[in-house]
């Protein structure tokens, strides 16, 4: 049988198309974009060397955080003490090391849980709309209207300090947020065709708006659990530094800056609380470089 | 004998307006406001008219992707079974999403940027119960080659097609169930004017294999004389104008129809006719005017069109059923 003209036509299209050279895929045009933002590239190795040191502290330091050692209180950094000891003869830089992961423990984990809260309300809520959406919205506008530090306090003084209250809270009023994000989203993407197709298949709410809808709305959600992280993990610091976060036996990067509230120690004492405090800003300021290279290697309105 | 596939009676979409701190409704637009209107097996109908005047909502209450306010939407399947689509319950429509699907006019928005075309296609063959992944993988790359692509697109992301090949997809996606009646919702209007024409003819060349009923929504007269068999022209949500698509040309009855027709740029000189210019922008579907909904615009209207609402009325021309709702028809009406 003959070809018809169509057919023809089609073919040459083929051709065409064949010849063409796809461009790479989308996941590593995002890579690239990244690894193109220097401050990025720069947060991301300072704040994994930081995380490793953190989780191989054993292995880095010969010292125990807890010890007391009272023949050697309150020494300058040296060769065997890189960052001095503190006033009960612990070395500074064990406790930075150990501090870290407790501090980073609580920040990333609060941010990650108050995410995964947030997207599983935000996506079901925005997608389906109607009674659910409002109810959720007015908790999360009560969660995000209440001081977070009096809320502290009353937890605090309901249950006593622990570090799972801590986090407790940190979700509490954290979850908000990442729910409203999850929630424009979705409100937004619902709309598209490709959900509507969906729909005319009569897929389930949930292979529809966690599946197939919740990728295409998880690029914000990640820059905002980053700055998240950096939000708990100075939040942390500055409830421990008032004697509010994490019990003081406990160290993290706020208990060990807890010192500071001695003035003696603050004038003429600074290795116990100078290089804990570049460390807790350090690694802030990495961790919102990280949230930046992503917000702009993710923005579609910035593809190049 | 022609047979029914679809009979729409009296279909209304009405949106609430909300407004105000407590979200109070305060109006509806009249998106839909009260069709009828019978699809035939294996026939393409046009459904035409201007942006807004609800063709997209009513491609969309057939297929309870909006749900209708009132009104009922039949199904008529091959042994002549006849279901009420809008009264069933989510779970009973399934057998009928089967049967009917949609093409989109956005290309852009039409497929997930996450997932590649198989990743996108695979659920639903899933849930309809094509359970091992060859099987599903054939069905898809069958189906490609059918629209002239290559199978292996189907591991592909959609920001690697271009907008033809992309609604080239849309239409795999409404065929993977074996679809008896596909909304086309202004299925080519995003393409260039030459890829429209291979888009266009691909369809037709699909109903034919397939046996398809199409419900061609446009908003482009100057296509649908070519494509569609009959040609429905809709304003403020009512359908006005109801007829074989020659007839709509050559024996038109509405003005409305009649001066979307002279809109249509004429390539013959001889041809030209007089371009009637609407005045004045689509009236809100929140407060359509009183009497004709057409009469502010309309170039003949009198004063019976301020106060009584015409109704759509049966007619022949050329021995044709042909329906039109203006007072202005001096045709005997025919029951
Ligand atoms: N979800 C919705 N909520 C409220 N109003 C809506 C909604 N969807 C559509 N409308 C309104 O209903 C009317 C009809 O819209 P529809 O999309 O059906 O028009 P259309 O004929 O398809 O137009 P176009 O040619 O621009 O696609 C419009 O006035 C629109 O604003
Ligand atoms: S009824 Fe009157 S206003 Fe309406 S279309 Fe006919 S002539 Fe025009
Ligand atoms: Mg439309």
């Amino acid at each position: 049988m003959a070809k018809s003209s169509l057919d023809k036509k089609f073919d040459q299209i083929r051709k065409r198309e064949e010849e063409k050279t796809f461009s790479t895929k989308k996941r590593s045009r995002i890579v690239n974009k990244f690894l193109n933002n220097r401050l990025a590239v720069l947060g991301l190795i300072i704040f994994t060397i930081i995380i490793l040191a953190s989780i191989f502290a054993p292995l880095l330091s010969p010292y125990d955080p807890m010890r007391v050692d009272l023949r050697s209180m309150r020494q300058p950094p040296s060769f065997d003490h890189w960052f001095g000891t503190d006033s009960t003869g612990r070395d500074v830089f064990t406790r930075v090391l150990f501090g870290g992961r407790v501090s980073i423990f609580i920040g990333l984990g609060s941010a990650i849980l108050s995410a995964v809260v947030g997207i599983a309300v935000g996506c079901y809520a925005g997608y389906k709309g109607g009674w659910i959406d409002v109810i959720a919205l007015r908790i999360s506008e009560i969660f995000m209207s209440f001081p977070q530090i009096i809320l502290v306090l009353l937890l605090v003084s309901i249950t006593g300090q622990s570090l799972f209250n801590l986090m407790a809270i940190f979700i509490l009023t954290g979850w908000g947020g990442m729910y409203r994000l999850a929630r424009a989203r979705m409100l937004s993407l619902r709309e598209e065709e490709y959900v509507q197709a969906l729909r005319s298949f009569g897929l389930s709410t949930f292979t529809i708006c966690y599946k197939h809808m919740l990728p295409n709305a998880l690029s914000p959600i990640m820059v905002n659990i980053t700055l998240s992280t950096a939000m708990f993990i100075l939040t942390e610091a500055g409830l421990s530094f008032l004697g509010l976060g994490v019990p003081l036996n406990i160290p993290t990067w706020g208990n060990i800056l807890n010192v500071a509230q001695d003035i003696l120690i603050l004038q003429n004492y600074w290795w116990m609380w100078g290089p804990v405090g570049i460390v807790i800003s350090v690694f802030v300021l990495c961790v919102n470089f990280i949230g930046d290279g992503l917000r702009d290697s993710t923005d579609p309105s910035q593809q190049g | 004998m022609k047979k029914e596939i679809l009979k729409l009676r009296g279909v209304k979409v009405h949106f609430p307006v909300q407004a105000g701190v407590f979200n109070r409704v305060v109006g509806h637009v009249l998106a839909v406001d009260g069709v009828d209107l019978d699809i035939f097996r294996g026939e393409v109908l046009g459904l035409a008219g201007e942006s807004g005047c609800g063709k997209t909502t009513l491609g969309k209450a057939i297929l309870r992707l909006v749900e209708p306010t009132d009104g009922e939407v039949k199904y008529i399947s091959k042994d002549d079974n006849e279901t009420e689509l809008t009264s069933l319950e989510k779970k009973d429509m399934d057998p009928f999403r089967k049967k009917l699907q949609i093409v989109f006019q956005d290309p852009h928005s039409s497929l997930n940027p996450s997932f590649t075309i198989f990743g996108s296609l695979q659920d639903p063959l899933k849930k309809f119960g094509i359970k091992s992944k060859e099987e599903r993988r054939k069905i898809i790359g069958d189906l490609l080659e059918a629209v002239n692509m290559r199978r292996e697109y189907m591991d592909r992301y959609p920001h690697e097609f271009s907008g033809g090949q992309r609604q080239r997809i849309g239409i795999v996606r409404a065929l993977c169930l074996e679809p008896e009646l596909i909304v086309c919702d202004e299925a080519v209007s995003a393409l260039d004017v030459s890829i429209q024409a291979q888009v266009l003819k691909l369809l037709m060349q699909l109903k034919k294999e397939k046996n398809l009923t199409y419900l061609f929504i446009t908003h482009d007269l100057s296509v649908t004389e070519y494509l569609c068999d009959r040609i429905a022209v809709m304003y403020l949500g009512r359908i006005v104008e109801l007829c074989d698509s020659e007839d709509l040309y050559n024996n038109t009855l509405h003005p409305y129809s009649e001066a979307l027709i002279s809109a249509i740029p004429v390539a013959d000189l001889d041809k030209q006719t007089k371009r009637i210019v609407l005045e004045g922008d689509v009236p809100s579907p929140v407060n359509p005017p009183k009497g004709c909904p057409f009469h502010p615009r309309c170039p003949k209207a009198t004063d019976i069109c301020k106060t009584e609402v015409p109704t759509l009325k049966k007619y022949s021309t050329n021995g044709n059923e042909h329906y039109a709702s203006c007072h202005l028809i001096d045709l005997p009406e025919i029951s």
